[in-house]
């Protein structure tokens, strides 16, 4: 077999918090870009940079901040004990609760730049045509938005599929809760199996570089397709 | 870095703009060679259980001999596989005595150097003052989420705890509960934060002047597993350089082992 069955765990164990995450930011992320794109408050700024501090601040800080936080002292963690919930550290959701925060940033802004590049004008169309703010929202912007969303989606997943300092802070290193792929292959880099470590990061390399294949194609087809609707008939 | 052109020799021009950059080549040039010629270095490679005791000891060092001590913390696997690798390290101060054995067979440190500084003790320690029990029936009553250990793989302390629980015979109904540190040093951290209610670290993390710092613990007998005996070895990188030789020579001397003896280790 080419990769061992705790390998082989740790895939699933990160395609399942990948793909937790990517849609908890959908639903999360969504929202959050549609006021960033339009709000004129002076509170828009300082949110967006701090929806952006994921981005910047090391793995390190979000970690430890995420242990202090989520444990028993902290608000988090006097929160979900209240809610009989038990502590996030250590757990599955704990792992998608830091993943989420961590893959933020990458989920807001390709959404937020696609609601901005629309512009006002369908806006304007649709409210002429009576729809109603929520029916605009899902039957114009997000449709028109979808180049944003699709590349935010695949942005998230990759993203979370590759992050390691915050699991290594928070996870434990517990086999099919918290120890993934990432994890892992410090594990074998570490205890110098670096055949085991070859294979799985060839998996990651190979992955990474798929994902990231997908979204350029993507992006291509898009916009090239944007292009065609947009072209002046009688240019 | 960037650092500013440094000119010597050119200085009989008027330019004002440039003599003042001269002045600061200068004053970097001397900063830099101040900090890798005056002062002899020894870089040490330490198991993260001694952390404290290390930290101590590089003050003796500095106030005895000048000399620096410099150091870098980790599981004693993780700083096995840096040495392997070429880490600029001139001593090893490992929470073992298999590693530097395998590293002087493999000629990676200087033979017949490997001597004894410590032997750890092994203990169950919550950061809650009423959780752990002198007897350790706090294991088998299981009233805790999570219990954490260092990594077994890497870490001895981690090692020493799973044949303590190995040989309690508790292996089946901890493993559910069982959380790793990477090191003893992160093992310790989940149980402060409180995120682990107990788990196995060093005694010499809890102690403070000899006594319990915080939090409750069971010293483990040492009949559950075998003696921690920590030897350091000096690597091959430390030949001809005075601070590895002076650390040495005061890791032997008796005044440190009484302070090393003071973190509950013993000698």
């Amino acid at each position: 077999m080419f990769l061992s069955p705790s390998d082989l765990q740790a895939i699933g164990l990160t395609l399942r918090v990948a793909a937790l995450t990517t849609l908890i930011l959908l639903m999360l992320g969504t929202p959050l870009a549609w006021w960033l794109a339009r709000s004129t408050s002076w509170l828009k700024k300082p949110i967006g940079a701090v929806l952006t501090l994921p981005l910047v601040l090391p793995p390190s800080v979000l970690g430890f901040y995420l242990l202090v936080l989520m444990g028993p002292q902290g608000l988090v963690g006097e929160w979900t004990l209240a809610l009989g919930l038990g502590l996030l550290t250590f757990t599955f959701w704990g792992l998608v609760a830091g993943s989420v925060l961590y893959s933020l940033p990458f989920m807001v802004q390709p959404i937020q730049n696609a609601m901005e590049a629309m512009g006002t004008r369908p806006l304007e169309v649709a409210a002429s045509l009576r729809a109603s703010k929520l029916d605009t929202f899902f039957n114009v912007v997000l449709p028109l938005c979808k180049p944003g969303l699709v590349s935010g989606a695949i942005m998230s997943f990759a993203h979370t599929v590759g992050e390691f300092g915050v699991v290594l802070m928070v996870g434990g290193n517990i086999p099919g809760q918290t120890r993934t792929v990432a994890v892992q292959i410090y594990d074998h880099v570490e205890g110098l199996e670096y055949a085991s470590a070859h294979r799985l990061a060839a998996v990651m390399l190979v992955f990474s570089f798929a994902a990231l294949l997908a979204l350029h194609i993507y992006n291509g087809h898009s916009r090239s397709s944007h292009n065609k609707h947009h072209q002046p008939k009688n240019a | 870095m960037i650092l500013p052109p440094v000119t010597l020799t050119d200085t009989s021009t008027s330019n004002n703009m440039l003599r003042h950059h001269n002045k600061i080549g200068l004053i970097t040039a001397a900063w830099l060679l101040s900090t890798s010629c005056f002062a002899a270095e020894v870089q040490v490679a330490v198991a993260a259980n001694f952390a404290e005791p290390i930290k101590a000891i590089a003050v003796v060092l500095e106030k005895t001999t000048g000399h620096k001590l410099v150091v870098t913390l980790g599981a004693t696997g993780k700083l096995y596989a840096q040495i392997k690798n070429g880490a600029p390290f001139d001593l090893l101060l490992s929470a073992d005595k298999k590693t530097p054995e395998l590293l002087e067979k493999e000629g990676l440190a200087q033979l017949g150097s490997r001597f004894t500084y410590a032997t750890g003790k092994l203990v169950l320690w919550s950061a809650d003052a009423k959780l752990v029990d002198a007897k350790g029936e706090v294991l088998k009553n299981g009233k805790f989420r999570k219990i954490a250990y260092a990594t077994p793989k890497l870490a001895p302390y981690g090692a020493a705890a799973e044949q303590v629980i190995d040989t309690l015979g508790l292996t089946s109904v901890l493993t559910p509960k069982l959380v790793q540190g990477e090191s003893i040093g992160q093992t310790f951290n989940f149980v402060q934060t409180g995120n682990a209610e107990l788990g196995f670290v060093a005694l010499s993390q809890v102690l403070e002047g000899g006594k319990l710092k915080n939090g409750s613990m069971w010293v483990i007998p040492q009949h559950l597993y075998v003696p921690i005996q920590q030897d350091a070895v000096v690597l091959q990188r430390a030949a001809g350089n005075p601070a590895a030789q002076a650390l040495v020579k005061l890791l032997k001397s008796p005044n440190i082992k009484d302070l090393v003896h003071s973190y509950g280790y013993d000698i």
